[in-house]
């Protein structure tokens, strides 16, 4: 993306609040219009940080934000015209959910019919169109939830801003109000910047990912890209499940290289972020991605004990002793053909090297 | 202070807890346990146990209100109609002047009855029936009757035979005056509204119809509406002096705030005395105020500004008296209003002003309402402070109830007094109720 092409450009921005500590280091971001970008990360990695300074409630103390080309840093909150979703929704609780609503029209100055107007149409948007008279203490979690989206939406503003918004549901709702953000994002073109630590929320519905991690942007790609290649050990272990195994580079040749596991085992991996010989690295592997009696085609053959076996209905998890690790996940699909397995058994597994990413150790 | 009346529901109510609702309304009247019981005599008696046992760690309490508070003040309301003055001194006397129609004098007998209670009592001498009680009764409603009560009862011994009228107007000519006689017929009985039309600045007049006070005696009405006044006043200061304050309070880091709440604190853990006698050093009129004031010539020396010993005097030292329990609701309420609900308002396009106005302040009114309502009723039935120094202009209401319980001994109307200042404040509070709705108030 070129640089004019962004709608919100975070240009060098770095954030302190006791002028001891970076929470946010060197933050550059380019958010294209009509962008759903999550950034994701653990409590406490900068990105709830990012969302206030974007949002005004803090300054950078150093660095741009642009918001449509012109610098937003000594513009005031209620200047830039951003929605947002609060992480408790922040309804006004001694206003209806119409006048909540109303609220940021009437602040604007609009006329009574075309607030009423555009009250009822948002509200419809959300399917609350029958509840505008109710408090919000009147409503259930998924309707707040609705509410909150419903009012940052209302003033239609270009850019929608949610601070973990689905936190305090329960996971049957926050599913469904996944999609129904994201196909209210598809509806109306929205720029939605998201806050969230759940890695399965930002899968789900994002075009591009930013994960944080200690200030610092790890990596920013499309949800599938993300789980395919995680260009480091942080990102491999933050998002899906993971299988580690550590060893020392033996060989590099091009884009793939050997690993030689502690207890000797030799594999071969895609180079990800190793640089020579002799460096330390774990291999990170999907466990769907392994197969038990392995075809002979795959680069990588291993024997591994059976230690548990948890039946999950749709696959079956397996977790067994390999190569000295006994946290060794892997997932056999269902299937009417699959063979039987007991805990103690001893099996052979595989996998290609082109599923086995070699990365830095943390 | 933890009183809690919260009015606020919680702010996620879930799906869950409506739906449960909706499940008991529909089928509480219907249940029936398996053992053929009622579903909620059932459970009032596996409760019961519960519950009596509760009550029975409430008796305590119960008996100490009773004690302390119940007893007392139903004391206070019956002693205000109620002063056995008359027929105590003269048992005899007051049953028999009640048949007198009030037209010339009481009869013969009477006089005789009269003379035989004052000589009795007089001999007698029983606490609280003596002559000197009835004088003081009489003294009430006959300004400068005193006198005439004592000094008859000591000639009186001479007297032992008839005709007794004609001794008593022989011994003073004030007794050929029909009006102590007619007074003398109402204050004969034992319950009278006496002291509250006193107390409403008003009285009997020698028909035995109400009619105002003399001018002079006109004291109570005027200093009910001041004492509202300065009350009023008062909590209006304190409502613009704790709201920045409590504000700050409640965005400040907690480290800090607790520092500075014990400041706010600190007040009470100070004698009331000191905290009031500090007032007087820094403004009375060579006090430290004033001698700023003249050091820095805004005042010449002879100009000095009298700020002590009226009404000014009150309400800065009870201001400063009051101004925890205002601060203290309207903190507890501030904190539980989450910065988040002004950031919203912020991000959808409200001034700071703005988003202050409509979102902030609405949300802080429990808290005002509890604060102004406890430090109104506190202020409206303060003593002391206004005592030390209020001097005369500054003096309330209970101030003039102390003056009559303790100096002028007159405890029915100090007594009348009283109740009509809990009868006020009691409307004052059903007022609010009807505008605010008690179980909106928040003290935290």
């Amino acid at each position: 993306m070129a640089a004019s092409d962004a709608f919100v450009r975070f240009e060098k921005v770095q954030k302190s609040y006791d002028g001891e500590i970076l929470v946010v280091k060197d933050l550059n971001l380019d958010i294209a219009k009509g962008e759903f970008l999550t950034m994701l990360g653990p409590s406490g990695s900068g990105k709830t940080t990012c969302l206030m300074m974007l949002a005004g409630f803090e300054p950078a103390t150093n660095g741009d934000i642009y918001l449509d080309g012109t610098s937003i840093n000594h513009v005031p909150p209620h200047k830039r015209g951003i929605g947002m979703v609060f992480q408790n929704y922040a309804l006004f609780p001694h206003m209806s959910v119409a006048e909540n609503l109303a609220f940021p029209l009437q602040v604007r100055n609009m006329g009574q019919a075309e607030i009423k107007e555009k009250v009822q149409r948002t509200l419809d948007m959300v399917e609350l169109g029958a509840f505008g008279d109710r408090r919000p203490a009147q409503l259930s979690g998924g309707q707040q939830q609705r509410v909150a989206v419903a009012r940052a939406l209302v003033f239609e503003p270009d850019l929608i801003l949610m601070d973990e918004p689905l936190g305090a549901l329960d996971k049957q709702l926050r599913e469904q109000m996944q999609y129904e953000i994201k196909h209210i994002h598809e509806q109306l073109g929205v720029t939605v910047v998201y806050v969230t630590h759940d890695q399965t929320e930002a899968l789900t519905m994002s075009d591009r990912v930013a994960v944080f991690e200690d200030g610092v942007i790890q990596q920013l790609s499309t949800p599938q890209e993300l789980y395919e290649n995680p260009k480091n050990a942080f990102v491999a272990q933050f998002i899906g499940e993971n299988n580690r195994l550590l060893g020392v580079v033996e060989k590099i040749k091009g884009n793939n290289c050997t690993v030689k596991l502690d207890d000797g085992t030799i594999i071969k991996a895609d180079r990800v972020n190793v640089s020579s010989v002799g460096e330390r690295s774990s291999l990170s592997l999907r466990p769907e991605r392994i197969e038990i009696d392995p075809p002979k085609s795959m680069e990588n053959h291993l024997t591994g004990v059976i230690r548990e076996l948890i039946y999950l209905g749709d696959h079956i998890r397996v977790r067994m002793d390999v190569a000295g690790n006994d946290e060794f996940i892997v997932k056999v699909r269902n299937r009417a053909d699959k063979r039987d397995l007991s805990e103690g058994q001893k099996v052979k597994i595989g996998w290609k090297s082109s599923d086995c990413k070699a990365l830095d150790v943390r | 202070m933890r009183i809690s009346i919260h009015f606020r529901e919680p702010n996620h109510m879930t799906s869950t807890t409506l739906d449960q609702k909706d499940i008991s309304d529909a089928s509480a009247d219907a249940l029936i346990m398996v053992d053929g019981v009622p579903l909620k005599q059932k459970l009032a008696e596996t409760t019961k146990k519960q519950r009596s046992r509760a009550l029975l760690l409430t008796v305590p309490l119960v008996l100490f209100l009773v004690i302390s508070f119940v007893i007392p003040i139903g004391q206070m309301l019956f002693r205000s109609v109620h002063n056995p003055a008359g027929s105590n001194v003269l048992p005899n006397f007051a049953i028999a002047i009640q048949d007198w129609d009030g037209k010339g004098y009481p009869s013969e007998a009477m006089f005789e009855l009269f003379v035989k209670d004052m000589q009795n009592a007089r001999k007698k001498r029983e606490i609280g029936k003596t002559v000197g009680n009835l004088a003081t009764r009489m003294n009430y409603t006959i300004p400068g009757t005193r006198s005439l009560f004592t000094s008859t009862s000591r000639k009186l011994s001479k007297v032992t035979e008839g005709p007794y009228k004609e001794a008593l107007f022989k011994i003073d000519k004030k007794w050929e005056n029909k009006v102590i006689w007619r007074n003398l017929k109402r204050v004969s009985r034992d319950y009278t509204i006496a002291f509250y039309l006193a107390a409403l600045d008003h009285k009997f007049d020698d028909d035995g119809d109400i009619i105002a006070a003399d001018k002079l005696y006109q004291i109570y009405v005027s200093n009910f509406f001041k004492t509202l006044k300065l009350s009023a006043i008062i909590t209006f200061l304190c409502l613009l002096i704790a709201f920045p304050v409590s504000y700050l309070l409640s965005i400040l880091p907690l480290r800090t705030s607790n520092l500075l709440m014990i400041l706010v604190l600190l007040p009470f853990w100070t004698s009331l005395l000191v905290r009031t006698t500090a007032w007087i050093a820094i403004l009375q009129t060579q006090g430290i105020l004033n001698n700023i004031l003249v050091s820095i010539g805004l005042v010449s020396d002879d100009g000095r500004i009298q700020m002590i010993y009226n009404q000014t005097g009150t309400i800065i030292a009870m201001v400063h008296i009051l101004l925890p329990f205002m601060i203290l609701p309207l903190f507890s309420v501030m904190k539980t209003i989450p910065p988040s609900y002004m950031r919203a308002a912020r991000s959808m396009g409200a001034t700071p002003f703005t988003a202050y106005r409509r979102v902030y302040f609405p949300l802080t009114l429990p808290g005002i309402a509890a604060g102004t309502l406890l430090v109104f009723i506190l202020a409206i039935g303060y003593y002391i402070t206004p005592a030390l120094v209020g001097g005369e202009d500054g003096l309330l209401i209970s101030n003039l109830i102390a003056y009559h319980i303790k100096s002028s001994l007159n405890w029915s109307l100090g007594a009348a007094l009283g109740t009509i200042l809990l009868v006020t404040v009691l409307v004052l509070y059903w007022v609010y109720n009807k505008l605010v709705g008690i179980d909106k108030l928040s003290f935290g």
